[in-house]
């Protein structure tokens, strides 16, 4: 049974990661990625894994991919890709890691078969401590410097975006008014 | 482990807490969920249907007119007609639209609207085909972060007709929808973290658990509408933006942008989009009453049996209905009586006001819940608190205010 779900979502999730890289109209690519998106979650659910499941939807699937066809729309879809690459090595190295990571995957594949079964680790969602739980005592015991490093990391990401974007013109500035 | 073992636990993840799936799978339990699923969608459908015509009622009793009055008594059918006409009428797509997804959009913008009511309690737990069960299509573990990624998942729908409609109106509506509705998502979070605080649980009926009917005094203590109270208008207002109620009706401003993205719609398609509209605006008051408002808890009837038929099955259900069309009689009245808001204002009270707001309040109802299971002095939660609020009002204060002179960077 578990193994019939594991492979009808993989199907999907194979369909909807080729049709990111294989349709021409970008904002197809970002269509087929929230595809892929939803299907990892439900991966996330067979390992009992609800919260990283919701938070792969409300992030990835939502909030980035929105983000990204913003963008699209807001460009315009119509104008034609320049396809020669700036970085001349660009292509062959793609290539080269490409083949990699299917060697990579198939050595794997030939020792482990999928049997859609939960990990061997065993279910996040135990009965004493629920999903929520499990993970916060992770991130705020274990994992609580890396968090909280990341969490200074993205905040400087994120002031360092404003002021880059933020390009004054008159030499002696005042803070944007409501006319301005 | 046997496979229908490996399914039921399949799924009773996907719907832990429902009596009905904790145990093996059968037929049995196959068929309650397929009714509940079709019971929840009809119900729906006809609540949309009975709302729309209401909300024509009120508005116009408002008005001092009449409103709908030939189809049906006191008009009841007008949106049943309405429906009709719009199904048998032409569908055309403009020749410059992308066909593919403008065929697509009406429904990605339906299906989030139904699945976030699948995880609201409408009532108490009851026996249906010789199962126990709740009344509630899933009671999902994650149910609260459920309805965040579904109203998330809404934008698609608008963002994708505007887009694939091919014309200028259309695009203009759908940027204007999708940034109104990923501004006023962090606030509509914000307000919900209240609760979360307090209730310390993410499953929708835990939390309607947690406001179970005691006495009269629930109403004070026991219901998250006072501890939460600016959580609850912070929630309120960030729901009728996330809904593109009026008077954050930007989206579909007629005067500015014709129709706003549903301008090249016609007939089924162009309903289905304000079916999801509508079914949206029902479903945002469902989460309300269930999280602020003790969705189905309410003074059982004390003159019949308390475990009978009508206690479990019908009282709950009544009480969910009442908080509901409060709450929906409050959305009318919006309707009726406010102008629509500016862009500008729009997003200044989103990013300026509500956000701070709800910020504040999540780190001092945080800093109370600590203190209450810590059995902290109220001297030392009042010194952290406010000290906390001094740092934020120092942070405020060193913003420079429109007009004042500032540094250049460069």
């Amino acid at each position: 049974m578990e193994a019939v779900v594991f492979f009808v979502l993989a199907a999907i999730a194979l369909t909807g990661a080729l049709g990111v890289v294989l349709s021409r109209n970008p904002v197809y690519s970002a269509l087929f990625l929230v595809l892929a998106m939803i299907t990892i979650a439900g991966f996330f659910v067979m390992q009992d894994a609800d919260l990283v499941a919701i938070i792969q939807i409300v992030v990835y699937a939502s909030a980035i991919v929105v983000l990204f066809l913003f963008v699209i729309m807001l460009l315009g879809v119509d104008r034609h890709e320049n396809l020669n690459d700036p970085l001349r090595l660009q292509r062959p190295l793609a290539i080269g890691l490409g083949l990699l990571l299917i060697g990579e995957v198939l050595v794997l594949a030939g020792r482990e078969w999928v049997t859609g079964e939960s990990s061997v680790r065993g279910a996040l969602d135990e009965p004493a401590t629920g999903n929520v739980e499990r993970l916060a005592r992770s991130l705020f015991t274990d994992f609580f410097w890396p968090f909280e490093v990341t969490a200074a990391l993205l905040v400087i990401a994120v002031v360092g975006g404003v002021v880059l974007a933020r390009r004054s013109r008159r030499p002696a500035a005042t803070a944007s008014g409501d006319d301005a | 482990m046997t496979a229908a073992m490996n399914a039921a636990s399949l799924l009773a993840t996907l719907m832990a807490g429902d009596p009905a799936l904790a145990g093996k799978l059968d037929g049995g339990i196959v068929l309650l969920v397929a009714v509940k699923v079709v019971v929840a969608f009809a119900v729906l459908l006809v609540a949309v249907m009975l709302y729309i015509w209401g909300m024509r009622k009120v508005i116009a009793d408002m008005q001092n007119r009449i409103g709908p009055a030939t189809a049906g008594p006191f008009g009841v059918l007008q949106t049943l007609a309405d429906g009709v006409k719009l199904f048998f009428k032409e569908q055309s797509i403009p020749s410059s639209a992308d066909r593919t997804v403008f065929r697509l959009a009406p429904y990605l913008s339906i299906l989030p609207a139904f699945l976030m009511f699948c995880v609201i309690p409408i009532g108490g737990t009851v026996s249906m085909f010789g199962h126990r069960t709740n009344l509630q299509v899933a009671d999902l573990p994650m149910g609260v972060l459920f309805i965040l990624a579904m109203s998330g998942i809404g934008v698609y729908g608008v963002m994708l007709a505007g887009w694939s409609s091919g014309s200028k109106y259309p695009l203009l509506g759908s940027v204007r929808a999708s940034a109104q509705v990923l501004s006023y998502e962090a606030a509509f979070g914000l307000g919900i973290l209240g609760v979360l605080i307090q209730a310390g649980t993410l499953s929708t009926r835990g939390i309607a658990a947690q406001q179970a009917w005691v006495s009269w005094r629930s109403i004070f203590t026991d219901w998250y509408l006072l501890p939460c109270l600016i959580p609850f208008a912070i929630f309120l207002i960030a729901a009728v933006a996330e809904t593109n109620h009026p008077p954050f009706d930007l989206v579909e401003a007629e005067q500015e942008l014709v129709g706003g993205f549903h301008t090249e719609y016609t007939g089924i398609r162009f309903a289905i989009f304000f079916l999801a509209e509508f079914m949206n605006v029902i479903t945002m008051s469902a989460v309300a009453v269930t999280l602020f408002l003790g969705g189905p808890s309410g003074p059982a009837f004390g003159f019949l049996p308390a475990q009978g038929s009508v206690n479990v099955w019908f009282v709950p259900v009544f009480w969910f209905l009442v908080k509901l069309l409060a709450l929906l009689f409050g959305t009318v009245w919006l309707r009726a009586s406010l102008p629509r808001l500016r862009y500008d204002q729009l997003m200044a009270l989103g990013w300026k006001w509500l956000i701070e707001i709800a910020i504040l309040w999540v780190m001092v109802s945080a800093g109370f819940v600590v203190a209450r299971d810590r059995d902290w002095p109220l001297w030392a939660y009042g010194a952290i608190t406010g000290s906390g609020l001094l740092a934020w009002g120092m942070l405020y204060l060193s913003i420079p205010k429109p007009g004042e002179p500032v540094e250049d960077f460069r």
